[in-house]
């Protein structure tokens, strides 16, 4: 790691500061991207805005149809959560499969959903929960957020300050898990929404990051459950390979996970 | 058995300071004045080197020196060797390229050092090496065995044409073609091992010093076998004088092979040290340790077994390439041939075999022993060949193997081997009694219920350890000799040290080693320190590896007990007006047989070292010490069954239930042996179904990070269910053969076997990844469809 300045933000408008204030900063929220990448020399900023001492970015709460849950609430906070295992127990679950114990204690919903990791959880309950990103300054809707690889609709210096997720009536999560990183090589997550809409969304897999299975959403609306996907794949052209898993091999991962989020519905299932 | 004795369950007693942070590790160690290296490295797989500029990186602050290969050269350093002589059949010794600490011409594979960085943070020693601006010139580079073998391929060394080592044989080619001719069957398979990379928790690190004063050095490494490392470091490597230097191995976290070897950052640190006049340390980080470890395994075999109409082995042939990677590291000659070849006839009786080994070059990192070394080669070759040869004689993978078995001791096997005790039947009869094999049929049934396939797999596994008597090795090419030596200190109050030339790096010595003393003179487990790891402390040593610590340096100690035992019975006996022959030591107590006339230990002590009442001409003190030299090599034997679900949709590999049933001779320790055995089957688990270490085909190494390389974590595996049976060594005085590698030798097979039986096609690597295996499974075809039914 290249020497650096430690910064911790005690509010939204501090971080903001502090982040304009240095020539190339970062913030840190988990760190489990960003500090391995500047360990490792791949990453170099002069100051890190720690984001973790910041009260109005933690905090859970249900109100009408939607759950709330601050930017900097970390995994296992989420994954004990009384509130999102009442309204959205396939979260909690989700949450609850991240990474390790240690992990899941540094790890920041806020950090997950901003870095967009292809290979993140978050990012497809967030899709397939038709949540809204909170940020300083506004509200993004998950459709509109992740963009590509890496990257989000976020501006510089902006900070997710929370993820509003759409209660559904019954939502499911299953991944494959990765051997070595532990990330999922395919997650899906489905959602059938109490006006009828279904979302899929898969991370893991696709080559431009999370995105939604729209085939899937078409053949699930009339029968949410896993038989009405009999015969439907994604296009291995659009799946990542690697030396883990080949495209071919990553499509079918996707059909497979997603039949068996069907089959865990209010929970989540993890392979490996 | 006593409490503290022999077969005696006792906790660990170096474990209380592992985990509670009071280990010392040479990166825990500091020195008045002490900076710190970072090292300039290869980012090319095969590059010249031309000028490397220093001038910005020497201005920065904090740096001390930058020092580079043609300055080692000019000092007179020695380039690394390898240290065991093979020759190849047509008589011509192998051909071993130069392997400078720092290369100063050319480098063969990404992280070569090229430059060394001193500063007085390890912070500014990285931004210097960074800083540092080497001219490289790419060359073409290959990193896999059948790429380099190919016509055309890039030449790494001048001094091996077509990157060809050695072409080594073993065993009557003639006369097994011969059998082949004659056979009623014959089985045939093209067999990979792959390759790994050892990933000890603790990475390398060095902390040399040089003290002008006496002209003397100190270098404090992560070492399993400190005198040996002096040994190289001075008559080789030309560094620092054998009487002029100290070689420290303080508390070492893991090694499994990986730390026998001298490696050019140590070479490096004890040549910077004078060179610079302030001490040196290095301590490696986790990407240091992918790219530059020696790295395990990786051949690539063609196998071939003949069998009579009787379902016997008439012959069997094995055509292996081995990767050595771009340089020819300290024993990596030996692996592939006497650790390898020589233990293809397994636990059967196979009257003729031959073994061709060819060692290739590569531009990746030195591959060499790794846990097992040689031996999971060998017993996954034979152990696949077994299994799939009873699947196409149509009998039992269990018969076969009876049919088979070796029954007589001793037993000289056609590729040098003189087994000496064993009984194989026994293990597997324990292993598929444990496992219910006979309840098999109707747990697959119940898993396919599930939508699951199950699959059983065996394997009957021998190892040759306790590497082994110095002549039989000097005859075979070692460099060395392969004894091991002990020292028993008796202090005038009775309590005892032990410096044993063995090395513990999660072994367990302190415990196991003051066992067998407590057994021999009743003196309590508290009154023993075992003292290992100082050239300074232990008179000499060979060290640990192979699982030679138990039977060769364990019965070392045993020897010096002897004359330990031999003089104080000497001393209780003048003392007590009695005849030798009726003095016991037993409870802290010297007593004559049968009668209540005793001392007390201590007493006899302290007699030692007054010397006021010795007998005439005796020498006062209380300290022997000897050098054991083993028999024979020793035999672990014994029977693995894996059992396995995969899952047809993913291709995901389950393993529902692990039996090991081992002969390790004598044990000193069960739960000792069981921790040994369950860490091996953990690694051997590993190579089966996870780690693969990657290279691209211009030598990047692809799985550099854990985020690639995947390591086995207890949720990828069951709860063993390991139990021994024992045959006693008769080779040594103690009965012991060794532990420390049987589970990472005979398990890899085992799943392979169980994974293949599940899926119904036998063409499957290691590792037996997902998608291999759903590949696999795919080609197959009727698995999948009757799990979907």
């Amino acid at each position: 790691m290249y020497s650096l300045s430690y910064r911790r933000a005690s509010s939204v408008e501090e971080a903001r500061r502090l982040f304009k204030e240095a020539s190339d900063a970062a913030y840190l929220a988990g760190g489990h991207t960003l500090l391995p990448a500047m360990k490792q020399r791949l990453a170099a900023h002069d100051v890190l805005v720690d984001l973790g001492a910041i009260a109005d970015m933690k905090g859970i709460g249900v109100s009408g149809d939607g759950l709330t849950i601050g930017g900097g609430v970390t995994h296992a906070e989420v994954a004990g959560s009384q509130e999102v295992k009442g309204a959205i127990p396939s979260l909690a679950a989700l949450a609850g499969s991240i990474g390790d114990a240690q992990v899941r204690h540094r790890g920041t919903l806020g950090g997950s959903i901003a870095n967009n990791d292809p290979a993140a959880d978050y990012p497809a309950a967030a899709l397939a929960l038709a949540a809204t990103i909170r940020t300083d300054g506004r509200e993004i809707a998950a459709d509109d957020f992740f963009t590509a690889l890496y990257e989000t609709a976020l501006e510089e210096g902006e900070i997710v300050t929370g993820v509003s997720f759409r209660i559904p009536e019954t939502a499911g999560y299953a991944k494959f898990r990765n051997p070595a990183s532990r990330y999922p090589m395919a997650g899906v997550f489905v959602a059938r929404h109490k006006d009828g809409t279904v979302r899929v969304a898969v991370t893991g897999a696709g080559n431009e990051g999370v995105f939604r299975w729209s085939e899937a959403e078409q053949a699930l609306s009339g029968n949410f459950a896993a038989e009405a996907l009999a015969g439907l794949s994604v296009d291995p052209d659009m799946m990542m390979g690697d030396i883990h898993g080949s495209p071919e091999y990553r499509a079918n991962l996707v059909a497979v996970m997603a039949r068996r989020a069907l089959g865990s519905l209010g929970s989540a299932e993890a392979i490996i | 058995m006593s409490v503290e004795g022999i077969g005696a369950r006792v906790a660990r007693k170096e474990d209380k300071r592992f985990i509670t942070g009071q280990g010392r590790y040479v990166d825990d160690m500091s020195v008045p004045g002490m900076k710190h290296a970072a090292f300039v490295r290869s980012p090319h797989a095969h590059a010249r080197v031309g000028a490397i500029n220093a001038e910005a990186a020497r201005a920065m602050p904090g740096v001390v020196a930058v020092l580079t290969g043609a300055e080692m050269a000019a000092d007179g350093i020695g380039n690394l060797i390898c240290g065991w002589m093979i020759h190849s059949k047509d008589g011509s010794p192998m051909n071993m390229g130069a392997w400078p600490a720092l290369a100063s011409e050319t480098v063969r594979f990404v992280g070569q050092a090229v430059a060394v960085v001193i500063a007085e943070t390890k912070s500014q020693a990285r931004d210097a090496a960074e800083a540092v601006e080497v001219e490289w010139e790419e060359l073409p580079a290959v990193s896999d065995v059948l790429g380099a073998i190919a016509e055309g391929a890039p030449q790494i060394h001048p001094e091996a044409p077509g990157n060809l080592i050695y072409d080594w044989e073993i065993g009557t080619k003639d006369e097994v073609e011969k059998a082949f001719g004659e056979a009623a069957h014959v089985t045939r398979m093209d067999l990979t091992n792959n390759r790994l990379i050892p990933n000890a928790m603790e990475p390398r690190a060095a902390l040399a010093r040089y003290d002008a004063a006496d002209d003397h050095f100190t270098l404090w490494t992560t070492s399993q076998n400190p005198h040996t490392a002096r040994l190289v470091l001075s008559a080789f490597y030309n560094v620092a004088p054998e009487h002029k230097l100290r070689v420290v191995a303080p508390d070492v976290g893991g090694g499994f092979g990986s730390k026998i070897y001298i490696y050019p950052e140590e070479i490096t640190c004890l040549w910077a040290a004078k060179k610079t006049g302030v001490p040196v340390k290095w301590t490696g980080d986790r990407s240091e340790a992918f790219l530059t470890d020696a790295h395990g395994r990786d051949h690539v075999t063609v196998a071939e077994m003949a069998f009579d109409a009787n379902n016997r082995i008439t012959a069997f042939k094995i055509d292996t390439i081995a990767n050595f990677g771009a340089y020819m590291s300290l024993f990596s000659s030996a692996v592939p041939t006497y650790l390898y070849a020589t233990l293809l006839s397994g636990q059967y009786d196979i009257p003729l075999i031959h073994c061709n080994v060819r060692a290739v070059y590569t531009n990746t990192a030195p591959v060499d022993a790794y846990r097992g070394a040689g031996r999971p080669e060998a017993t996954f070759v034979v152990e696949r060949m077994m299994e799939t040869a009873a699947r196409e004689l149509s009998v039992s993978p269990a018969e076969l193997r009876r049919t088979n078995f070796i029954r007589e001791f001793p037993h000289q096997t056609p590729v040098i081997m003189l087994y000496d005790a064993g009984d194989y039947e026994a293990s597997l009869n324990a292993a598929l009694e444990a496992s219910d094999y006979a309840g098999f049929a109707a747990r697959k049934a119940e898993a396919q219920r599930r939508g699951r396939l199950r699959g059983i797999g065996i394997s009957c596994y021998i190892e040759a350890c306790g590497i082994a008597p110095s002549k039989a090795v000097g005859s075979l090419g070692a460099g060395v000799g392969l004894w091991e030596s002990a020292e028993v200190r008796v202090n005038p109050v009775g309590t005892i040290e032990v410096l044993t030339g063995s090395h513990s790096h999660g072994q367990g010595h302190e415990t196991t080693f003051a066992q067998l003393v407590a057994s021999r003179l009743g003196v309590p487990l508290d009154n023993i320190a075992i003292v290992h790891g100082d050239t300074d402390s232990v008179q000499f040593g060979m060290g640990t590896y192979g699982s030679r610590s138990g039977a060769v340096g364990m019965s070392a100690i045993s020897r010096a007990i002897d004359k330990v035992e031999a003089k104080a019975k000497k001393i209780a006996a003048h003392l007590l007006e009695a005849s030798e022959g009726d003095i016991e030591i037993a409870d802290g107590e010297v007593r004559v047989a049968g009668t209540d006339k005793k001392l007390g230990w201590h007493e006899v002590c302290l007699a030692a070292y007054t010397g006021h009442n010795l007998p005439d001409g005796m020498e006062p003190g209380l300290k022997e010490g000897a050098f054991y030299d083993p028999a024979n090599f020793t035999f672990p034997a014994g029977a693995y069954v894996c059992e396995v679900e995969i899952d047809p949709e993913t291709g995901h590999t389950d393993i529902v239930q692990f039996v090991a049933a081992d002969d390790f001779g004598r044990i000193i320790n069960p739960m000792i042996v069981e921790g040994q055995v369950h860490g091996g089957i953990a690694q051997g688990i590993g190579q089966a179904l996870l780690e693969g270490c990657v290279y691209d085909e211009g030598g990047q190494l692809i799985t550099a990070t854990y985020n690639d390389y995947a390591m086995p974590r207890a949720h990828d595996l069951p709860s063993f269910r390991v139990s021994t049976t024992e045959t006693i060594c008769p080779s040594n005085p103690l009965g012991i053969k060794g532990c420390g590698e049987a589970g990472a030798i005979g398990s890899p097979p085992a799943v392979i076997n169980a994974i293949t039986d599940a899926i119904g096609n036998n063409d499957l690597s290691m590792p037996a990844t997902p998608e291999k295996v759903w590949r696999a499974l795919h080609a197959a075809g009727g698995g999948l469809r009757e799990a979907a039914e």
